[in-house]
């Protein structure tokens, strides 16, 4: 397995371990595809390659991409001095590589970048094509790009973004351009309120910092509250435990994947394989998304979610009708200390209180400096020109 | 007391796309060996994300027509999840919020069968059991197959009207090019209940899962009401709803072994599909592309002159009625093309045990146009026609490598009549003792010769003036 320690290859690209590359080990940082090789690559990946960008490698990733920032995975927890580290944000931090495509499927990319400073873009639900991703969350995961500044992460999202047929929710547009020159002097920037509140002195010091680079340009900055962060952290948490769970099924230990040694029948085939190769984090999603799919709770966790979801898009829109973007946290900390294994779920859920609105929204989000900008769908120009902007 | 019984049915048919419903591997044309059509899409592969076959959503609207449904143009796929080897994601897309097709119904005789829906969904794999070595294997062949499921409402009060139902299901299905309705490929789930006539109250139902053969279906409903109505009236045993199969070795049905009373299916709509809106403009079209339905076949079929009886046969199966329209339309005149196929071709396959009519329309046109031509006589045609299905062989190569020409020249015949007349002198002697039946056996020879060749009555002739020469 290609892993990070193996990787030293400037100016290539980096692939975290729930996309496809054509046979090469993807591990999704589980047991259970410890030795699964992928007959296709990812579109993303293919479209890289296409472009001339070489694949440096694999890079670790928490089982499913489920957790904070890779801990949680079988192969390799990453840390440096004694702090959790993404594997991809910490590569292109320390230059061995020239960008990584992650899975933003719960925030763990933004996370990462913001605790390595380093930049990440989650692009519009839809225009990059998720053909080839370990699916866990259909409905709001999306292929994204950690890079070093605004203009790598242009120019890699510029090459992977665009309408694939193989999607059947890739939006219809070949191409997108995207800039990192919109005038942010003439933009307005709101703070999310409940979420600056939320986070810890360190992030806020970073927050108003970012915003006073910000009003030196000559952008407007204001503080608004949302009225929906927790609503929509609730709402995803369902929505993204119940695809998590629908999705992780197909791992049965029958096809391909880990397999119990011992068995007597079809069932403990099924309990034994998923039982033995899969982490708490993981199990823990599973139970909390098999009941909200319960047909007694339907109605009242999933369906009504998907409702939120809708209030929740229509919140954000209004919001983002009076400013270019929203500036917030991307996470409580800035830095995380490995924590008990059985503390996992609610740890991650009470970090997404900060990355849930355009996990849910499908709307774009970039982390840059330490800190999350978030705008209207399709305006990744907004958050690339102001990530640039605050560079020097 | 008088019981009847009140029966649902649940059909699923295989549609006739070219490609599975989410991928585009092969669809219902079934391949040869295991696992031989089966991409990552249908194998449950982690990173495949599926794309609606627009195709088959055209036939469920199609056949919703056809069972005059209401046809929902706002659409949903949704997930279906429960744990099996054949199912390879754990969950089967299917309809489950907005299924494409509601409230229609068929006319079976005077009797009205309520239409509750029709949905889309996928096909399971299979399972092969080897006893010998108590392995199970999985084909995926069959996976994201596309299906519809029609729903019916517990309208049927006897087996006779299930059977007419499914008939013409199939018929009108095949008719409208919506499925092949292949052996095995309609597959019923028949839920039955008892309840003294004139009740409106339901009684306890069962289910008998997956059966596809009419007969066994009959049979299996019999079974039911007298299983249903000893419990009733003579307390043979407790009836309890549950899901049954039908064992046609030991004729009767068995509870199938179920661990989950009632399974939770955690249905939730598929995050990865799109509703599917199916605006006017879409509508229309498929509309416009429905084909004439067996009825208004058999009509036109009656208006051209052939019988009532043989128009209703003709119309009956999509196979001899194509054959029908196609042969007309190559210039053959109508009755003479039903009783070539009614007659000859339905011999040829009931003698080769053919359920359908596969040879080349153009090469039974051919045979018809040579024999009404007098090119070759119909004792010949009928020759041809036989080397047709067994060997789909060229209709005028066969024609001249055997020498089926009726218009050889007479002196060939005349020839061969005077050398068997030579080769037969008792039955000569015979004839002309007055034993005018021995004519019969000398004309015999010289057809045998003529391997059939040669206008029968030309010959006669020319034997009768040979021998009383």
């Amino acid at each position: 397995m290609i892993y990070i320690n193996e990787i030293n290859a400037a100016g290539k690209i980096a692939v975290d371990d729930t996309i496809l590359v054509k046979d090469v080990p993807a591990t999704a940082g589980s047991k259970m595809l410890e030795n699964f090789k992928p007959l296709f690559s990812a579109e993303a990946v293919e479209r890289l390659e296409k472009a001339g960008y070489a694949v440096a490698g694999k890079t670790n990733v928490g089982e499913f991409g489920l957790d904070l920032m890779g801990e949680t995975s079988y192969f390799a927890p990453e840390t440096e001095n004694g702090s959790l580290v993404g594997a991809a944000a910490s590569l292109v931090a320390s230059g061995k590589v020239k960008a990584a495509l992650n899975v933003d499927l719960n925030g763990a990319p933004r996370r990462a970048a913001a605790v390595s400073c380093v930049d990440f873009i989650k692009p519009t639900y839809g225009t990059v094509s998720r053909y080839g991703i370990i699916a866990c969350a259909c409905s709001g995961e999306q292929i994204g790009v950690t890079a070093k500044n605004a203009d790598d992460a242009k120019e890699i999202l510029s090459v992977i973004a665009g309408h694939d047929s193989k999607d059947g929710t890739s939006l219809p547009a070949e191409k997108y351009e995207y800039s990192t020159e919109e005038n942010v002097a003439e933009m307005k920037i709101c703070i999310a309120k409940e979420l600056y509140d939320a986070a810890s002195a360190e992030v806020k010091a970073k927050i108003d910092g970012f915003a006073e680079s910000l009003k030196k340009l000559g952008a407007k900055v204001e503080e608004v509250s949302l009225g929906m962060a927790e609503q929509a952290k609730t709402a995803w948490q369902i929505l993204m435990s119940a695809e998590t769970t629908n999705n992780l099924s197909r791992f049965d230990g029958v096809k391909y994947g880990y397999r119990t040694p011992e068995y007597k029948n079809i069932d403990e085939l099924y309990v034994k394989s998923r039982s033995e190769s899969m982490g708490f984090l993981a199990k823990a999603t599973i139970i909390y998304g098999s009941d909200v799919l319960a047909k007694a709770k339907y109605e009242k966790c999933y369906d009504k979610s998907l409702r939120i979801r809708r209030i929740v898009c229509d919140k954000a829109r209004e919001i983002l009708a009076d400013y270019d973007a929203i500036l917030a946290p991307a996470c409580s900390q800035v830095s995380y200390k490995p924590y008990d294994t059985a503390d996992a779920f609610e740890k991650v859920y009470e970090e997404s209180l900060f990355t849930a609105i355009p996990s849910i929204t499908g709307m774009p989000a970039m982390v840059t400096k330490g800190v999350q900008l978030i705008a209207d769908s399709y305006k990744e120009s907004v958050l690339l020109s102001i990530a640039k902007s605050v560079e020097v | 007391m008088k019981y009847e019984l009140v029966i649902g049915l649940e059909t699923h048919v295989e549609l006739s796309t070219d490609s599975k419903l989410f991928c585009s591997c092969g669809g219902h044309s079934s391949p040869k060996e295991p696992n031989d059509c089966v991409c990552p899409a249908c194998s449950g592969m982690p990173g495949m994300l599926p794309v609606t076959n627009k195709h088959a959503i055209e036939l469920a609207v199609k056949a919703g027509f056809m069972l005059n449904c209401k046809i929902n143009q706002y659409t949903t796929f949704d997930k279906k999840s429960y744990y099996y080897p054949d199912l390879p994601c754990a969950y089967q897309i299917t309809q489950w919020f907005h299924p494409i097709c509601v409230d229609g119904s068929v006319q079976i005789g005077e009797r009205t069968i309520g239409i509750k829906q029709i949905h889309v969904e996928e096909d399971a794999g299979k399972l092969v059991h080897d006893e010998a070595t108590n392995t199970s294997f999985v084909d995926f062949n069959r996976t994201s197959v596309p299906l519809i499921e029609i729903v019916s409402r517990p309208d049927f009060r006897s087996s006779d009207e299930v059977i007419a139902y499914l008939k013409k299901l199939k018929s009108s299905l095949q008719f409208a090019g919506i499925s092949e309705c292949e052996e095995g490929a309609m597959r019923c789930d028949v839920n039955i209940s008892v309840r003294p006539e004139g009740s409106n109250e339901l009684g306890v139902r069962s289910e008998i899962k997956n059966m596809s053969s009419l007969s066994e279906i009959k049979d299996a409903i019999e079974f039911e009401k007298v299983r249903h109505v000893d419990a009733i009236e003579r307390h043979t045993e407790m009836l309890v709803q549950e899901t049954r199969r039908w064992d046609d070795v030991k004729r009767r049905t068995f509870p199938m072994r179920n661990k989950e009373t009632a399974a939770d299916y955690r249905y939730f709509p598929d995050p990865n599909l799109m509703p599917i809106v199916i605006d006017d403009e879409w509508l229309a079209e498929i509309k416009a592309s429905m084909p004439a339905t067996a009825e208004e076949k058999s009509g036109y079929y009656e208006e051209m002159g052939i019988a009532a009886k043989e128009a209703a046969v003709l119309s009956s199966d999509r196979k001899l009625s194509d054959m029908f329209d196609d042969v007309v339309a190559m210039g053959r005149s109508p009755k003479t093309v039903a009783s070539w196929i009614l007659t000859e071709c339905m011999g040829q396959m009931k003698r080769l045990e053919l359920t359908s009519l596969d040879i080349e329309p153009a090469k039974l046109a051919r045979i018809i146009e040579l024999v009404e031509d007098g090119e070759i006589t119909r004792a010949a045609g009928k020759k041809v026609l036989s080397a047709v299905f067994e060997n789909n062989v060229d209709v005028d190569k066969f024609c001249e490598e055997n020498n089926l020409n009726a218009k050889i020249d007479n002196s060939f015949i005349l020839e061969t009549v005077r050398r068997v007349i030579g080769e037969n002198d008792k039955a000569v002697a015979d004839y002309k003792s007055g034993k005018v039946k021995a004519m019969q056996s000398i004309f015999g020879c010289i057809m045998k010769e003529l391997k059939g060749n040669g206008d029968p009555a030309v010959i006669r002739s020319l034997l009768e003036k040979e021998l009383n020469a």
